[in-house]
């Protein structure tokens, strides 16, 4: 059956890490898109209009392809993990549902409108729609969120005749990393919907095509990313602090930190070797991740080797994934106050080098959400819901290997096509221009 | 509440998730089984009537099953676990069905519109059909261990009764899809449509009847609640009703009038399903001990608790807006007559 582990833990990675490249970008495209159908709706400047139509119709295109590689996510706990959701269905299926009720409705209703409606709803209805859809989304990332931090850092349950049993509701939904878990995952989706979104618009004005429009797209994008860059750093400190308070070994993993330590460093780079139980070619800030962690350089952080050995994360992985997270938030916050700085200056428009910089920055959000992911999964590791259940002793017994090695295959191959037609249609989509009409009834009248 | 109740209603309730997905999906996976059929011009019609619809209708399907993991972990374990390769190609077939509708009317080259055409068309009767097979297994009853863990076999699920059932239900939704286009679409389609709508309906009354003989044949346990509670006999009299008008509803002056009798006769089949298998919801053979049950399947009082008080709150606000929507973009868009423009623009 060994094989058969390995195999669902694979094919859980593929999944969840090609479906989570969308979401995040859904989701802070969704805001900034209410935005401009709010301008427009309040200053009647049909430039607002049309940008509003543009980035509906790429946020279309990446929604599509979240949506159908997200029912693979709710199905993938009982097909590859029937173990877990036999002990942990009490508590978990809730959040699932109640996301189904308050938030997957919401979101899907109204991206029908927004999508498809322009011309067969009222401008109200419509501008009504595009927060539904942000709002939506971003409540169905709240309860996928909650789902998540249960396994984080489980509360609210008891153990009872071999399986989790729900005790407080309100415990379990707010466990211990929920909030901070959540803020810093919604700050992460805003970085990368308005990086998209100032990306595009980079290219647009590169090409000298729809000046006026990309102008306007790529201030509002910068204006989103720059603040919401900032508020990363308090946001990703709290969830670092929450993450030293309730996951000490995940921590010292993060850090390479393997003896416990008054006055611990923060570590900058470094390779954390196991076996050898030391960090080789570490550069330190001393003292500074116990100030950081405890607002105190004299503070002790627990090590590594407070913890039994097979309770240890993948240190590799998880340390590397969480230094290069960290390091490309430090490189959006800089470059978004550059490009704060070089719009005050009036400027920003017709820096072509800084503009490239954008334009090939587009991919970094996505690579971020994906590490910091990384970081709190496999940071996890060996445990699927922490210090409760190991991650081995949770797969399907009756799934033979070869079963899901077949569909490992199959949904590996289909998520590469999904990306390659992704990636096709927003370069045609690009090509065409701004005003070519693609979805509502009207383009008939354009067109014929 | 009495814990038996709350298991009770959230039988009734997850009855009532899958029974939201099967009218509401039910319209665009039928239309997709008969897309094929359709020419050109009326394959845009197709993607179109139904493309503002499909997300949110599937969404009936993505809370049938957390409400079914909240509600009966033991069923959701399984279930998915023991049709482990049913289910990845219905995710598939799902996942083509998604990227056909969303994506085909992106480009104007036909060979981009064709391979849509296709995916979405064999993607929605591979998914219509494998909803029946699996209902069919789950009513025939399937081999568990004590721990409740499936012990069959994938080819063993491919039982000639669940085949059967698996025709059943893609007749079934094909007629849905055909009612839908009847009281949807524009033109010659709603003529083609009604042939389509006639044929559909000889075939299922047939398998309609088989499946009942074959079901008091083969698993006669399915019939004892009926004798037990003979109210329940109202529900396969609604199926045996709404098949015996539906040739009318076809003539009636209302072009609605199919779509309503075909969305009375799912509703009637799912009841019957459901009281079939109450308290059951995965009977075990041989061994009947072994089965999971709405007892022995479910949460614990708190989380059906809990779970009911979220149902309370959100699914009639749910259903509300639903409806406001719907009915916004279904009435405008017939009334100012563009879909008639773009039927006969030609692409």
């Amino acid at each position: 059956m060994g094989d058969a582990v390995l195999l669902s833990k694979i094919q859980f990675a593929v999944s969840v890490g090609f479906h989570y490249l969308f979401p995040p970008l859904t989701i802070g495209m969704a805001w900034i898109i209410f935005f401009m159908q709010s301008m427009y709706l309040k200053t009647k400047n049909e430039q607002y209009d049309r940008m509003a139509y543009f980035w509906i119709k790429i946020f279309a295109i990446s929604f599509v392809i979240g949506v159908a590689s997200g029912v693979v996510m709710e199905f993938q706990f009982g097909t590859n993990w029937s173990e877990y959701s036999r002990f942990v269905g009490d508590v978990f299926g809730a959040p699932l549902a109640a996301e189904g009720v308050f938030a997957f409705f919401l979101e899907s209703v109204f991206v029908g409108v927004l999508i498809w409606g322009k011309d067969r709803v009222s401008q109200k209805l419509y501008w009504v729609s595009s927060l539904m859809v942000a709002i939506g989304s971003t409540l169905s990332a709240f309860w996928i969120i909650v789902a998540n931090s249960w396994m984080q850092t489980p509360a609210g349950y008891h153990v009872v005749n071999g399986r989790a049993e729900l005790t407080n509701f309100f415990a379990a939904v707010f466990n211990p990393s929920t909030v901070p878990r959540y803020l810093h995952v919604i700050d992460g989706a805003l970085i990368t919907g308005s990086f998209f979104i100032m990306g595009i618009s980079a290219y647009l004005l590169l090409k000298e095509r729809e000046i006026t429009f990309a102008k306007k797209s790529l201030k509002i994008a910068l204006t989103v990313a720059v603040v919401a860059s900032l508020l990363q750093l308090p946001l990703g400190h709290f969830h670092a602090v929450q993450v030293a308070e309730t996951q000490p070994v995940k921590l010292a993993a993060y850090e390479g930190l393997f003896d416990t330590t008054a006055g611990a460093p923060l570590s900058l780079f470094g390779i954390p070797n196991a076996e050898a139980e030391t960090t080789y070619l570490s550069v330190n800030i001393p003292k500074m991740l116990s100030f950081l962690v405890a607002g105190d350089t004299s503070a002790t952080i627990k090590g590594l080797k407070e913890f039994p050995r097979e309770e240890w994360p993948p240190l590799g992985i998880t340390f590397q994934s969480y230094h290069l997270m960290v390091l490309l938030g430090i490189y959006f916050l800089a470059i978004t106050v550059f490009g704060i700085f070089l719009l005050s200056r009036k400027k920003l428009y017709n820096n072509k080098t800084f503009l490239k910089v954008l334009m090939y920055s587009i991919p970094l959000p996505f690579l971020t959400n994906e590490l910091g992911w990384i970081a709190a999964e496999v940071g996890r590791q060996p445990w699927i819901v922490y210090n409760v259940m190991k991650t081995n002793e949770a797969a399907s017994i009756v799934v033979p290997g070869i079963q899901v090695l077949l569909s490992l295959v199959v949904l590996s191959l289909i998520y590469a096509i999904l990306f390659s037609i992704w990636i096709f249609l927003l370069k045609r989509k690009l090509h065409v221009g701004v005003d070519e009409p693609v979805i509502s009834g009207k383009q008939e009248e354009v067109t014929s | 509440m009495s814990l038996a109740v709350l298991q009770t209603i959230w039988f009734l309730l997850v009855a009532v998730l899958i029974l939201g997905y099967a009218i509401l999906a039910g319209f665009d996976l039928g239309v997709g089984n008969l897309h094929l059929l359709s020419n050109q011009k009326e394959r845009e019609q197709n993607f179109y009537n139904i493309a503002p619809f499909w997300d949110s209708n599937q969404v009936w399907l993505l809370t049938g099953g957390g409400a079914l993991f909240a509600a009966f972990p033991h069923v959701y374990a399984t279930a998915f676990s023991g049709f482990y390769p049913a289910l990845m190609l219905l995710l598939l077939a799902m996942i083509v069905r998604a990227a056909a509708i969303e994506f085909q009317h992106l480009l104007p080259e036909p060979e981009w519109k064709a391979k849509w055409d296709w995916g979405f068309g064999i993607g929605s009767i591979v998914a219509s059909t494998l909803f029946g097979v699996a209902m069919g297994n789950v009513l025939r009853g399937l081999p568990l261990d004590s721990t409740h863990n499936f012990t069959g076999s994938f080819f063993g699920l491919l039982n000639p009764y669940s085949l059967v059932v698996g025709l059943l239900a893609l007749t079934m939704f094909t007629l849905h899809g055909a009612s839908f286009l009847v009281a949807r679409s524009q033109g010659d389609l709603i003529n083609k449509a009604k042939r389509w709508g006639s044929t559909t309906w000889k075939f299922f009354a047939v398998l309609f009847t088989t499946v009942t003989i074959w079901s008091y044949l083969a698993v006669p346990r399915l019939f004892e609640n009926f004798f037990e509670l003979p109210i329940l006999w109202v529900l396969p009299f609604l199926v045996i009703a709404a098949i015996a008008y539906y040739p009318k509803a076809l003539e009636n002056e209302n072009r609605w009038m199919p779509l309503l009798v075909s969305t009375i006769n799912i509703a009637g089949l799912i009841g019957i399903v459901g009281a079939s298998l109450f308290p059951n919801m995965i009977p075990a053979v041989p061994n009947p001990a072994n089965s999971l049950t709405i007892y022995n399947a479910s949460s614990t009082k708190l989380t059906l608790t809990t779970m009911l008080i979220i149902a309370l709150l959100g699914v009639p606000l749910v259903i509300a807006y639903t409806t406001y929507v719907y009915r916004k973009l279904m009435k405008d868009y017939s009334q100012t007559g563009k879909l008639h423009k773009k039927a006969n623009m030609g692409f």
